[in-house]
């Protein structure tokens, strides 16, 4: 008979290594399930988690990964602050949209003028239009109480509509032959997110993800500020008699949160997508909110979560084209890896006992 | 030093691996914008793939990527089969225009086809079908069918292709039955079940009692079978499965022999950057099955007109013909040349509402 007894305090050991276990058993497992569908489990291992890194075209793949993570952790960072403080952020993708929209927008104004301070604008615009954007609900919840969660999440679908509108209406290519989508900014140097190195996947969307990471890093150990956010998360009441303002840390957490999404969208839509379209959008700033948890709402963490994640998705798509597997079998692989991670938290709050000879 | 010496080292991996078409199966790769389980659009591209596959045994290699999005992840999944050795893919979305110009320009020896767009290059082509010549069949026979002359749309995106759908319908629709009227729902998706089950519902609720769909799931043909009294057209594949009621046709994208001669091509080395837009004359777009619950006059008349599409006697966009703000667009039996249906972005006269800007 086992039996769950609660930690008088939740396990150090077990919060680190949880990620650890569930990584492991959703190999496991995902590799039952592509040897029932008739893959050799190992392979679909290896080439999923393998060949990204070491394999014959890694040169290839691994810049790849540092274009499929940097945003996902630019937006997980962000996510993080708030999710520490009890404030979520669930409209990631809204921002994201909106960052992209308002960068892009400044390029294409200034299209075919060619000159330095370009980018750096569209850089200032894309954080100022996610910031703008996370703003709403921030402003809301403080004003009037309202719930940050419904309205960050349905401001992403009037975002979306706003993409659709300018896709089709005033950021349209007029060179496009009435398709919808805006120029392409990969042709228009002055507003294009090149590789700081090329081959190499490293544009400026990934130096910001990295520099977003050390700035979370000593925020929240070294400053009054991420204190204040940990013990708001930790102990609401507690907070408020050390004097923490509330509705400051509110227009902080979103704030910043919707500022780092609109500039990972702004970096995706002026470097590898290139234009602004109606699907522009494919879900990073929801499936940042995994790599956040994933990641422990640790800097660092964050860091290695979105790396997996990346890697999850690119090795799943070799693994479709090299041993026919499925999309929807990737799909459940990168379900089970969030499903066992909820599921092994559970240890670091409780500790499984063995109850002897007790059982009635 | 060395990060510029490591960067010469992939620079001639890529050109290696490009130049190492040396094994005589030739490869071929599909990437897919829904599942090929969709029951539509996608699931034809997957059966031309298979045609592919019997029509030349083990002298081909095929492989397919699913459900990819639009943009950089598309350019990633093309890049991907590029270096492990496809010499022909077919990108069989719209949206993957951009991507396929980016890559093919990587990899110059490798053919690439991308369905639906209009931008090629030497090593690029586009293929289309005119899926409009079977909108003019399904319009003449939803203007007979239609009890409460409201004809319902489904569309996707407001991109030329579909404009010229509802144009193409609502024409046929409309000489046969002046009354007629089109209530169109943007959905802006190609595939998803709940929101196109969603779409056939609210146009059910608000009278339609024909569905047209310009999406690739049975969602709405199931909403339809729910509703009762209801007709509606199989969109890229047969959807027999629901007929004869509510499917009482079809419009189906013959992909098959289309891939196979391009396949042929690539292996006799005489591929060349083409741009094919065919219709029902080459068997591209096929009618599908006419079922009982259709009166046997209007499915003789359904039939002639295909018929008569097909041998090229009759084009669906024949003047006089006005444009939605009442301006002159065609003239008494003139045609429309291929170059402003392409790039069409305007209704015809009589269809209401905008198109989305």
């Amino acid at each position: 008979m086992i039996r769950l007894e609660k930690r008088p305090q939740p396990s150090q050991t077990w919060s680190m290594a949880t990620p650890l276990v569930a990584v492991v058993a959703t190999m496991i497992f995902g590799g039952a399930l592509f040897g029932v569908l008739g893959t050799n489990p190992l392979a679909a291992i290896r080439t999923i988690f393998f060949d990204p890194l070491f394999g014959e075209f890694a040169f290839y793949y691994r810049p790849q990964l540092l274009v499929k993570g940097a945003p996902l952790v630019l937006i997980a960072i962000g996510l993080s602050l708030g999710f520490k403080a009890g404030i979520w952020n669930i409209g990631a993708e809204g921002q994201y949209i909106i960052g992209a929209l308002v960068g892009a927008g400044i390029g294409l104004a200034f299209y075919p003028l060619e000159a330095w301070y370009i980018f750096p604008l569209m850089i200032l615009g894309g954080a100022f239009g996610g910031f703008v954007w996370a703003a709403i609900p921030a402003l809301l919840k403080v004003r009037f109480g309202t719930n940050e969660i419904l309205v960050s999440l349905m401001l992403v679908y009037v975002a979306e509509q706003f993409l659709a509108s300018m896709s089709l209406g005033l950021m349209k290519n007029p060179e496009g032959f009435g398709f919808p989508g805006s120029r392409n900014l990969q042709e228009y140097a002055s507003a294009h997110n090149t590789e700081l190195i090329a081959g190499s996947g490293m544009h400026l969307g990934v130096v910001f993800a990295f520099i977003a990471v050390i700035f979370a890093y000593v925020l929240l150990n070294r400053h009054m500020l991420g204190f204040q956010i940990r013990l708001t998360g930790e102990a609401p009441r507690a907070a408020r008699f050390a004097g923490v303002k509330p509705a400051r840390l509110i227009l902080f957490c979103l704030g910043t949160s919707g500022a780092l999404a609109g500039l990972a969208g702004l970096f995706e839509v002026s470097g590898p997508a290139g234009q602004i379209n109606i699907d522009f959008n494919v879900g990073y700033g929801f499936t940042a909110i995994i790599v956040a948890f994933l990641g422990r709402l640790h800097p660092v963490g964050i860091l290695l979560a979105g790396g997996l994640m990346a890697l999850t998705y690119i090795g799943g798509e070799i693994a479709q084209g090299q041993l026919g597997l499925p999309a929807a079998a990737i799909q459940v692989f990168q379900g089970m890896l969030l499903f066992f991670l909820l599921a092994l938290d559970l240890l670091t709050n409780f500790r499984l006992r063995l109850a002897k000879g007790e059982v009635a | 030093m060395k990060l510029t010496k490591l960067l010469t080292g992939a620079a001639m991996a890529l050109g290696l691996a490009s130049a190492a078409l040396a094994d005589e199966k030739v490869k071929v790769g599909f990437v897919y914008v829904g599942p090929v389980g969709d029951g539509g659009w996608t699931f034809e591209h997957n059966e031309g793939r298979l045609a592919v596959e019997e029509e030349f045994g083990d002298k081909v290699e095929t492989v397919y990527v699913e459900n990819v999005a639009e943009g950089p992840d598309a350019e990633r999944v093309m890049t991907q089969m590029a270096l492990e050795g496809a010499d022909l893919i077919f990108t069989t979305s719209f949206g993957y225009m951009d991507p396929t110009i980016n890559v093919a320009k990587k990899f110059p020896k490798v053919m690439f086809e991308h369905a639906t767009g209009y931008k090629r290059s030497d090593n690029v082509s586009t293929y289309s079908a005119r899926f409009y010549e079977g909108r003019a069949v399904q319009g003449h026979i939803a203007g007979k069918m239609t009890k409460s002359n409201t004809v319902g749309y489904i569309a996707s995106f407001p991109i030329p292709e579909v404009i010229r759908g509802i144009n193409s319908a609502y024409i046929h629709a409309a000489k046969v039955n002046p009354d007629v009227q089109f209530k169109v729902v943007w959905v802006y998706t190609w595939f998803d079940p709940a929101k196109e089950a969603d779409a056939a519902k609210a146009l059910i609720e608000q009278g339609a009692d024909v569905i047209l769909q310009h999406t690739d799931s049975t969602a709405p043909q199931a909403a339809a079978q729910e509703a009762g009294g209801v007709i509606t057209f199989g969109q890229a594949s047969d959807m027999s499965q629901y007929a004869p009621l509510p499917r009482v046709s079809s419009i189906i994208d013959n992909w098959a022999p289309y891939y196979v001669a391009r396949t042929k091509a690539v292996m006799d080395g005489t591929w060349e950057s083409v741009d094919t837009w065919d219709g029902i004359s080459t068997g591209m777009v096929k009618i599908g099955e006419i079922s009982d619950a259709v009166p046997a006059d209007v499915k003789a008349e359904a039939l002639a007109m295909a018929k008569a599409i097909g041998a090229g006697e009759y084009h669906p966009f024949t003047g006089p013909l006005k444009k939605q703000d009442g301006s002159d667009w065609l003239g008494d039996g003139e045609t429309a040349d291929d170059g402003t249906l392409a790039g069409m972005n305007f209704y015809v006269e009589g269809v209401e509402g905008d198109i989305p800007q």
